[in-house]
């Protein structure tokens, strides 16, 4: 009967999780304020989190873009169809991987330092003492770092798609010489605002909503050892992943 | 000067860069902000077939593109689909026997409705309708009628 209960317990572990999670997710909605003071830390966490991952950010989007458009040119070059490069390379940045790749990075850039900085404060029983002097530590400490990361992630991947596109112009205009003019009108009549543009940056909207929580949520129930802030810190890093491709899947086939 | 000024400077010009991200890809690398302007007429045409040609296809005078579609609609009763095209006020003196036609650009590209404006000293004003219109060219339809047609003069041998 031992074995069947750790059995059970093993079932319900993570449902329960993923309702303490929801719970969490009300609590800090239910502290917003929107005061001077609240407002502050926000802009004090979207600096820390949103642009001090600007340069990664900015990096890996040059490189994705021209890697992408020297895959591209060469597989459309089979078929004579070279032209359609920008379309074929915007198209895909703008549906998919600018969102998805910009939320990766900013999981294992910003989000496991959200974790392991809201763990070692549990660690030094930092949270116990807010709460011994009636200040809500979700207020203080996990409200800023969820907002911040839900207005940070579509900008970053905005930023991302930027350069994305700056590297494929320096791949195919200026590498491979292909014609600047081409490259931008097939962009200007190929690429819709509603169902290209609109529709990646609401995904990269819900990412955001998503590694900020799994974040903070992680860094507020990690085990307040130093073992234990190193765990939800993995922790945060695999579900944020895990979690980013799925609702991919769901919204893009809901959605689109 | 407040004591974290510089942290909340930064953060500010990192939201400023994000949103001037945002417009830039928004007016350089979509269709939006493509659209013909607000001074519009609307025409229409009668087509028996319009093959795939879609809302917001462009409206085209001699290759340059005056006006785009802005509806398709079937008339319940006649079988055609009705087209409706928004076009920029700056074409006014379109002539009223100009016909329509549904083309395709290349062989296998995009739809779009050429006009062949015709010698009508009245001109085109809202609400008008063509009426010298021709349908899509269906290319299994072509197909079809040219093995059709090469049967039938083996036959006919």
């Amino acid at each position: 009967m031992a074995t069947l209960g750790h059995y059970t317990s093993k079932l319900t572990g993570p449902v329960a999780q993923s309702g303490q999670c929801l719970l969490f997710l009300m609590r800090m909605i239910s502290s917003i304020r929107f005061s001077a003071a609240q407002v502050r830390s926000v802009l004090q966490q979207i600096y820390l989190i949103g642009a001090r991952s600007l340069v990664i950010v900015m990096i890996c989007g040059f490189f994705v873009g021209m890697v992408l458009s020297l895959q591209a040119i060469n597989a459309l070059e089979q078929f004579g169809a070279s032209d359609q490069v920008s379309l074929l390379v915007v198209k895909s940045l703008f549906r998919e991987l600018g969102p998805v790749l910009t939320a990766l990075l900013f999981a294992g850039r910003a989000g496991t330092s959200v974790t392991a900085e809201i763990g070692l404060m549990k660690a030094t029983n930092q949270i116990e003492a807010m709460e011994l002097m009636a200040i809500d530590p979700i207020q203080i400490i996990a409200l800023p770092r969820f907002i911040a990361s839900l207005i940070s992630l579509p900008l970053l991947t905005a930023m991302f798609n930027a350069l994305a596109i700056l590297g494929s112009v320096v791949f195919s205009i200026g590498v491979m010489d292909m014609d600047a003019g081409i490259f931008w009108s097939k962009l200007q009549t190929g690429i819709y605002f509603y169902k290209d543009f609109v529709g990646g940056m609401w995904k990269s909207l819900v990412f955001g909503g998503l590694v900020g929580l799994v974040a903070v949520f992680f860094g507020y129930t990690a085990k307040p050892t130093g073992a234990g802030v190193g765990t939800a810190t993995t922790n945060t890093v695999v579900l944020s992943s895990v979690l980013i491709l799925v609702f991919d899947f769901i919204m893009t086939s809901f959605f689109t | 000067m407040r004591p974290n000024y510089k942290v909340e400077l930064a953060s500010g010009i990192f939201l400023l860069l994000g949103i001037a991200a945002l417009i830039w890809l928004a007016m350089r690398a979509t269709d939006y902000g493509q659209e013909i302007g607000k001074d519009t007429y609307r025409i229409s045409a009668r087509f028996t077939n319009v093959a795939d040609l879609r809302v917001k296809s462009p409206v085209k005078i001699a290759g340059v593109t005056v006006g785009m579609v802005e509806s398709i609609v079937l008339d319940p009763v006649m079988f055609e689909a009705v087209v409706n095209m928004d076009i920029a006020t700056r074409f006014n003196e379109i002539p009223s026997d100009t016909g329509a036609s549904v083309l395709t650009s290349g062989v296998l590209g995009d739809r779009y409705i050429g006009l062949e404006p015709g010698g009508a000293p009245d001109v085109l004003v809202e609400g008008d309708e063509l009426f010298i219109t021709q349908s899509a060219l269906i290319l299994e339809q072509v197909i079809g009628k040219y093995l059709f047609n090469a049967d039938s003069t083996e036959e006919n041998r």
